[in-house]
């Protein structure tokens, strides 16, 4: 378990986190309007998300759709019957002075997640619940020295709020839910995890206690919109809470800021400045009843989940958990890797996937749905290996070249002449030579200096450019000095 | 043209279809009524051009042959309904100036069959009110007068007090009114016409300027059974943009006119008869039930015995969904904004100018009532008890199919009464609340005159969405009633 150390001994940090994840649609959760990013402000706002006098909210099915999906993505259970609520509070960017949510009665209720942790370990949270709600339009206060401005686009977009048990212990493991909680909202197209965008945001509740004592009082860190953050908050907010401890002090149940410029967490409102949002059902709106069919229907339409994947990753492909777990993080790179692998070593497939197209990647800032080497290019180098025509080292510079400009394996190799010399009596020349040019060598390693077997092949294979085989290098060699 | 505004509704339509007059003839002489009117206060907003357009539209269609159900019929539209281009202000400061860019669908629906708008009708300020004294566009005044007082002015009722005096007043064929809790029903029976209020479902609420949602039904007012069973067919329907709106055919209802009531059960809620309600409510309540009687129904004492808390649970539930729904009225986007150093001030300067004072006391009751704390003891066991009474009303309808009772408690009252005592003000729906709080079609009929000689209503409440067996009892009602009188103030002359 991961303790925190105090200066009166190790603590132990409680974390949940609420995820606000925007559900993938094409209208909003309420109105017609569209959802698409990037628009010019107010330019997707119907009556309803303008709250125009007498007009009234009608639910998207696409939404309930993806909310199911993602209950059944979680191993959640889907309430047949659920309740839209207004929570009721006055902000400009919230035009209806109400944002319409799910209270008492949640479209989903409890599920669990498995989180990859270093090493290939993994843990399970606990989701309590997940609920459908309106988002929020955006304030604007840097347009103006003396005004904010307001751009309704967001009002009304549809959000899953995914709310977790307290299980998480540290910043990584909170880090690792919200990693897997994105990957699975991604497989199944319910949210595109764009943490930049704002369309994946998180906050953290953070107590700290003794090890094994009772639950401290929590603080809740809002709108946390990078795992960087994520980490630095919650890591921060702990020690802080320590130390007020450890002086004496008692926590205050509080709201807090997560500033990411002085990387601390500063007091938003106190749990007496809290809104009281005088909850109740919307009378707009009927409860949602869903029929056992349509969450079937909906079942139907999800595809093979990380956690199932991994799982056949390991057994179908003898691949480690840290590898499997790396390579279905994404849908996009398992497929990847699939395609690699398909008829291959998957093994080598998966190494050359993750060490060498991965470091390249992530250096070059691309992710492998822009990759510039395609899974078949890719295949066709390892192909190259498996069958000698060129040597391991030789193929990462090939790589090199492939990832560069785009170019078949073959075609580079054909071209640089690269292909591995395996004809014997080419090699004997070479080894001939070098065994002519330093007979004083040869005298010490016959005069039992063994070690100096490397040097010959060193030397063979700087002769050969890296063409000559490796194997035959070492087999003509020993034939030659030892014989 | 005189006298064409003296027309009931189905008369001014016949007339039309067999050329007797024109539409924009018909729309001229209501014109000249609405102007005639301006005393009594029942527009906010006139549209004369805007009326004589859509009638000569009307007659282009009425030759072409093409007329729909309420052609060439000119009407008043009570001010809750957003009107395309037309100021729609719900009666209040805080919606100074507005004018929706969309039409609500009942006007859409009206329209569509053909209807002339002569313009908006004055009402109490968020339908919040049951005597249309809190207009920010000032009262509207009841066009009958007590026999032996003739000077004082008298309310029409609310909050569709606008509506009923336009149409009693002969300055409208026929008016839209909205009912929450009696607001087409009351207003109906303080001015001597009959007030419709279908089905919670029957008639869209988009586009209605909402008040309290699970209550909010727009209806008829009309000066005929039949005139409010022609409307109310023009008005209903399904409406997708409605999630509360209920896809269910909308009948003929003009063709249950005339029929019988022979072998219908009339139900007498017994709970309704009140201590201390005047002895000529009463009386007329008798005179109804023999009416009937004699008319060949069969007349059922029943009980609703948690009548008593319908009023209580509908002040709670009621202001706490108007709390919420005038939330948006921020001055942020649209209407008034009294400009503050702050933004809480300017929500606050905002509100506290745009909004009169019963508004502003059902803003209260209602967050009160859904506060942390209070949630459970006010707003939910209020809807506990809603459940219970419309419990009532379903057992009811095993042992008979439509209600008799009255519509008010009491006459018309004079202009400032009650003001300075809101329950007294609150109990004026004691008879309308229940049906509304169980969603089900009521209808007012005149049927007497109070000994003051003001009009009296009796009230016909029936099954969900069964507005046809209602319109029936009604009309036989009408019939029996005779009611012939005639308000003090007759616009069209």
């Amino acid at each position: 378990m991961t303790m925190l150390e105090g200066r009166t001994g190790p603590w132990e940090v409680v974390i949940g986190l609420e995820i606000h994840a925007q559900v993938i649609s094409n209208a909003k959760l309420f109105s017609g309007a569209s959802t698409e990013f990037g628009a010019a402000p107010n330019s997707q706002v119907s009556f309803v998300d303008s709250a125009m006098p007498g007009m009234l909210p009608v639910l998207n099915e696409r939404c309930v759709a993806q909310a199911v999906r993602t209950g059944l993505a979680i191993g959640a259970k889907i309430n047949l019957h659920s309740v839209f609520a207004r929570k009721n509070y006055f902000y400009p960017d919230l035009p209806q002075g109400y944002q319409i949510s799910q209270y008492e009665e949640p479209i989903v209720g409890e599920g669990e997640v498995v989180i990859d942790l270093d090493g290939g370990a993994s843990k399970t949270v606990g989701i309590e619940r997940l609920h459908l709600e309106q988002d929020a339009g955006k304030s604007l206060h840097d347009q103006s020295p003396n005004q904010s401005f307001i751009d309704l686009n967001r009002s009304g977009v549809a959000l899953m709020e995914i709310v977790s048990k307290p299980d998480m212990r540290s910043a990584d493991e909170a880090s690792a839910y919200v990693t897997k909680m994105r990957s699975i909202l991604r497989y199944i197209g319910s949210c595109d995890g764009n943490m930049q965008e704002g369309s994946l945001r998180c906050d953290a509740n953070v107590s700290v206690r003794k090890p094994g004592g009772e639950l401290g009082t929590r603080c809740e860190i809002k709108n946390v919109n990078s795992l960087r953050f994520l980490r630095q908050a919650i890591e921060y907010e702990a020690m802080r809470q320590i130390e007020i401890i450890e002086d004496g002090g008692t926590i205050d149940q509080q709201t807090l800021l997560f500033d990411p410029g002085k990387g601390e967490t500063r007091s938003m409102r106190s749990k007496e400045e809290a809104h009281d949002y005088r909850y109740f059902p919307d009378p707009d709106l009927l409860p949602l009843e869903l029929t056992p069919d349509f969450i079937e229907a909906q079942r139907e339409t999800l595809p093979e989940l990380p956690d199932e994947k991994k799982a056949r990753f390991m057994a179908d492909y003898r691949l480690s958990p840290y590898d499997a777990a790396v390579l279905v993080a994404e849908r996009e790179t398992a497929d990847f890797f699939e395609d690699v692998a398909r008829g291959r070593d998957a093994k080598l497939a998966a190494n050359w996937v993750i060490s060498e197209l991965f470091g390249r990647l992530n250096k070059a800032g691309k992710d492998v749905t822009d990759s510039p080497v395609s899974a078949d290019s890719l295949g066709g180098l390892i192909d190259l290996v498996a069958d000698s025509t060129i040597s391991g080292s030789i193929a990462k510079k090939v790589f090199d070249d492939m990832f560069e400009t785009g170019r078949e394996a073959a075609a580079i190799v054909e071209e640089q002449g690269l292909k591995q010399v395996t004809d014997t009596g080419e090699i004997e020349g070479i080894i001939d030579k070098v065994l002519a040019d330093n007979p004083d060598k040869v005298a010490e390693y016959r005069g039992g200096k063994d070690k100096l077997f490397g040097f010959f092949v060193g030397q063979t294979m700087r002769a050969s450019h890296g063409k000559a085989n490796p194997q035959m290098v070492n087999e003509l060699l020993r034939r030659k000095l030892d014989g | 043209m005189s006298g064409l505004s003296a027309l009931t509704l189905a008369e001014a339509r016949d007339g039309l279809k067999t050329g007797d007059f024109t539409s924009v003839e018909l729309t001229q002489a209501h014109l000249k009524a609405v102007e005639a009117a301006r005393p009594l206060n029942a527009y906010s907003c006139e549209t004369p051009e805007k009326a004589l357009e859509m009638a000569a539209e009307s007659d282009t269609r009425i030759a072409a042959g093409k007329a729909g159900a309420m052609e060439g019929l000119p009407v008043a539209i009570k001010d809750l309904f957003c009107t395309q281009g037309v100021l729609s202000t719900a009666g209040s400061h805080i919606l100074d100036g507005f004018r929706p860019h969309y039409e609500s669908t009942v006007t859409r629906n009206l329209w569509d069959a053909g209807a002339v708008m002569l313009g908006k009708a004055n009402m109490d300020e968020f339908a919040m009110g049951s005597s249309n004294m809190t207009s920010h566009y000032g009262a509207v005044e009841n066009p009958w007068k007590r026999k032996d007082d003739r000077k004082a002015k008298l309310v029409p009722g609310g909050s569709s007090g606008g509506s009923a005096t336009a149409v009693a007043a002969r300055a409208a064929l026929a008016a839209t009114g909205t009912d929450t809790g009696g607001s087409i029903r009351q207003p109906a029976s303080f001015t001597g016409i009959v007030g419709m209020k279908p089905t919670y479902g029957r008639c869209s609420r988009w586009g209605i300027i909402a008040f309290a949602s699970s209550l909010d039904q727009a209806g008829p007012m009309t000066r005929s059974v039949r005139d409010a069973a022609i409307m109310l067919g023009a008005m209903a329907g399904f409406d997708p943009r409605d999630s509360t709106s209920v896809d269910a055919p909308v009948p003929d209802y003009e063709a249950v006119i005339g029929g019988s009531v022979k072998g219908l059960k009339v139900g007498i809620p017994k709970e309704y008869r009140m201590e201390g309600a005047p002895p000529e409510i009463d009386a007329l309540w008798q005179q109804g039930a023999d009416w009937l009687r004699d008319a060949g129904a069969e007349i059922v004492e029943v009980s609703l015995p948690h009548t008593e808390h319908a009023l209580a649970v509908y002040y709670i539930v009621a202001p706490a969904e108007a709390s919420s729904n005038l939330a948006r009225y921020d001055g942020v986007r649209y209407g008034l904004r009294i400009p503050g150093s702050s933004l809480q001030e300017m929500y606050e300067n905002t509100r506290a100018a745009g909004f009169g004072q019963e508004v502003k006391r059902r803003v209260l009751i209602g967050t009160y009532v859904l506060s942390a704390g209070y949630y459970d003891a006010y707003y939910l066991k209020a809807q506990k008890v809603r459940s219970r009474i419309a419990g009532d009303f379903r057992d009811a309808w095993d042992k008979v199919d439509v209600l008799l009772a009255p519509t008010a408690p009491n006459a018309a009252f004079g202009q400032g009464e009650k003001m300075d005592d809101p329950i007294a003000m609150y109990l004026n729906d004691v008879f309308t609340v229940p049906a509304s709080l169980a969603g089900l079609p009521a209808i007012s009929v005149p049927a007497g005159l109070s000994a003051e000689g003001l009009p009296l209503g009796l009230q016909v409440i029936g099954r969900p969405f069964d507005e046809e067996t209602v319109l029936r009892a009604a009309h036989v009602l009408e019939g029996a009633a005779g009611f012939d009188a005639m308000p003090d103030f007759i616009a069209g002359g």
